[in-house]
């Protein structure tokens, strides 16, 4: 339900006289709007000189203890599962790769606006837990979140230079559409219901960006010929570089090591 | 009505409004100040499915409606029964106090948790149960009582002392919300415990060392020094155990626990601290002449 028009307005006139109604957006280097020029075309990737970045994320050090969580808040969450949930924010696969990475081309692309994937990218509640825990999206794609569990979420992201908002969703609720406009490495999402839940968002303003899974490889196809800055980023051990240059058609490695 | 009620009824009050507190402070650990993002209602609904987040965030807003009523009904008592026009004035204005507080709660959930909000709502909650403790203190029956005038020595004047230490603790109570709000570090209420503590401790020494036989003044002065240093031991306890738990996936018992009786024990150390400065005010006189005389009954 809606809140009464007069109290919202009554309550945004005293916000703004106290916080300026959260302000103007913050414009960090990863967070810049990039709206290209009106005349720029429309960039696609060019089949003809194509090239690929391929590589792994792999971790040196103890292996990170996955904490189990508690979902005894919510029995419709706790029979959710039959084995004990453990966190997600650390995890090390068995070949000692690091899964959850977000893998993107931070520097180097041509000026212009990449074309946008009409496929939607789709952020699932299921069990109390977001599937999956880190994701990729291209400014202005559309993710459709879903909540398939027996009992309500809120859906909170946390952004810094996209706009903010936390928005209920009822047990198997209709799906919610929604788009980041600017680029943003990388957005935190929130259920404030279920505090252990949250999932991560890259949003960038090209295709050129993958996430790490059970073999912690990554590979950045398309990519047209050029020197790059490639950045891995992970919730809990940071961000790493590298630069890499590849010509028209060529395939390159480019492995990162985060140390525990 | 005999006022014996309107004083028992003032501090059940100050019980629910402290309640209210660690309901609040349970929003802030549970980090389920925005489990339900709409405001006035629930879900829509008047009460959701009382879980996770949900229970403690739509508790806060049961608790607080309920403690606004009770606030309506002693202002409106206060104005029937109590002779003192500012006590009357005093009802009134906690009232205000606590509308103005439903608002400022709505705003946080409405915007999501601005800071400046956010934190001025942890600060007039304190406010507020301060407010009625000193209701609660001004109808009872150990005001009425009265006391002895005593004379200030020394300076600065005890009365300063006392709104010193009141504020101190106030601002710290301030720098603790917005620790917790995450709008800057722990360093400066780690400092501010410090001013806030010595502050205290300079007003209750004064009190014991030049007025020791005056009960009026040394009961509730040794009240806020024992509230004080279990405060600071458990503000100790509550950053421990949040760098012990800083790597669990959600807010753990033992951190939502000392984090909520230290908020509970900070409200009551400040509310502590103004029943002193009310006691100074009233018992000591900065002229020698009126030393010995007596404070007229129920004034």
């Amino acid at each position: 339900m809606r809140t009464p028009s007069i109290l919202s307005t009554g309550l945004c006139a005293l916000a703004l006289v106290l916080t300026g109604c959260g302000g103007g957006e913050t414009k960090t280097e990863e967070g810049r709007s990039k709206a290209a020029p009106a005349s720029a075309a429309t960039l696609r990737i060019d089949p003809a000189t194509a090239a690929t970045v391929t590589g792994k994320v792999t971790f040196t050090g103890e292996k990170p203890v996955r904490r189990p969580i508690s979902m005894d808040s919510t029995p419709a969450c706790a029979r959710a599962h039959t084995e004990p949930v453990l966190s997600e924010e650390a995890i090390v696969n068995d070949n000692g790769t690091l899964r959850n990475a977000f893998v993107w081309v931070k520097s180097g692309l041509p000026d212009g606006t990449w074309e946008v994937p009409r496929e939607m990218v789709t952020i699932d509640q299921v069990g109390c837990i977001y599937v999956p825990h880190v994701v990729g999206v291209q400014t202005n794609q559309e993710v459709q979140f879903l909540n398939s569990d027996p009992t309500n979420h809120n859906i909170h992201p946390l952004p810094r230079a996209n706009r903010e908002w936390n928005e209920s969703q009822p047990p198997k609720g209709e799906p919610k559409i929604k788009t980041f406009p600017k680029q943003e490495i990388m957005i935190p999402i929130k259920c404030n219901v279920h505090p252990w839940m949250r999932v991560y968002v890259g949003v960038v303003d090209h295709p050129f960006f993958a996430v790490t899974g059970e073999d912690g490889s990554f590979t950045l196809k398309g990519l047209p010929p050029g020197q790059y800055t490639v950045q891995a980023w992970h919730e809990k051990y940071g961000t790493q570089e590298i630069q890499v240059t590849v010509a028209a058609q060529e395939s390159k490695t480019a492995d990162f090591d985060f140390k525990g | 009505m005999a006022p014996v009620w309107l004083h028992r009824y003032a501090v059940l009050l100050a019980c629910c409004t402290l309640f209210l507190v660690v309901a609040g402070a349970l929003v802030t650990s549970h980090e389920a100040g925005l489990s339900v993002p709409d405001w006035p209602l629930s879900y829509g609904k008047l009460m959701p499915e009382m879980e996770g987040g949900i229970f403690y965030e739509h508790g806060h807003r049961m608790i607080a409606t309920t403690v606004g009523f009770l606030t309506i009904i002693l202002a409106v008592w206060l104005w029937r029964a109590e002779p003192r026009p500012w006590l009357k004035k005093l009802g009134w204005a906690a009232l205000g106090a606590v509308i103005f507080q439903g608002l400022l709660g709505g705003m946080t959930v409405i915007f999501m948790l601005p800071k400046p909000v956010s934190v001025s709502h942890a600060c007039l909650a304190q406010l507020f149960f301060s407010t009625i403790v000193a209701i609660s203190w001004f109808t009872s029956a150990a005001w009425r009582r009265g006391g002895t005038l005593v004379e200030d020595q020394g300076a600065p004047g005890l009365r300063s002392l006392a709104v010193a230490a009141s504020g101190s603790l106030f601002l710290q109570l301030a720098l603790g919300a917005a620790t917790r709000h995450k709008a800057f570090g722990v360093t400066p209420h780690v400092l501010g415990a410090v001013l806030a503590t010595g502050m205290v401790l300079w007003l209750i020494v004064r009190i014991l060392l030049r007025h020791g036989n005056h009960q009026g003044l040394v009961r509730p002065a040794l009240a806020l020094l024992a509230i004080t240093f279990s405060q600071v031991f458990l503000g100790v306890a509550a950053y421990m155990s949040r760098l012990a738990t800083a790597d669990a996936p959600q807010p753990m018992p033992v951190m939502i626990g000392f984090t909520v009786v230290h908020v509970a024990v900070g409200a009551l150390t400040l509310a502590t601290s103004v029943i002193v400065a009310i006691q100074v005010f009233r018992f000591v006189q900065p002229e020698p002449a009126v030393s010995g005389a007596r404070v007229p009954v129920a004034s």
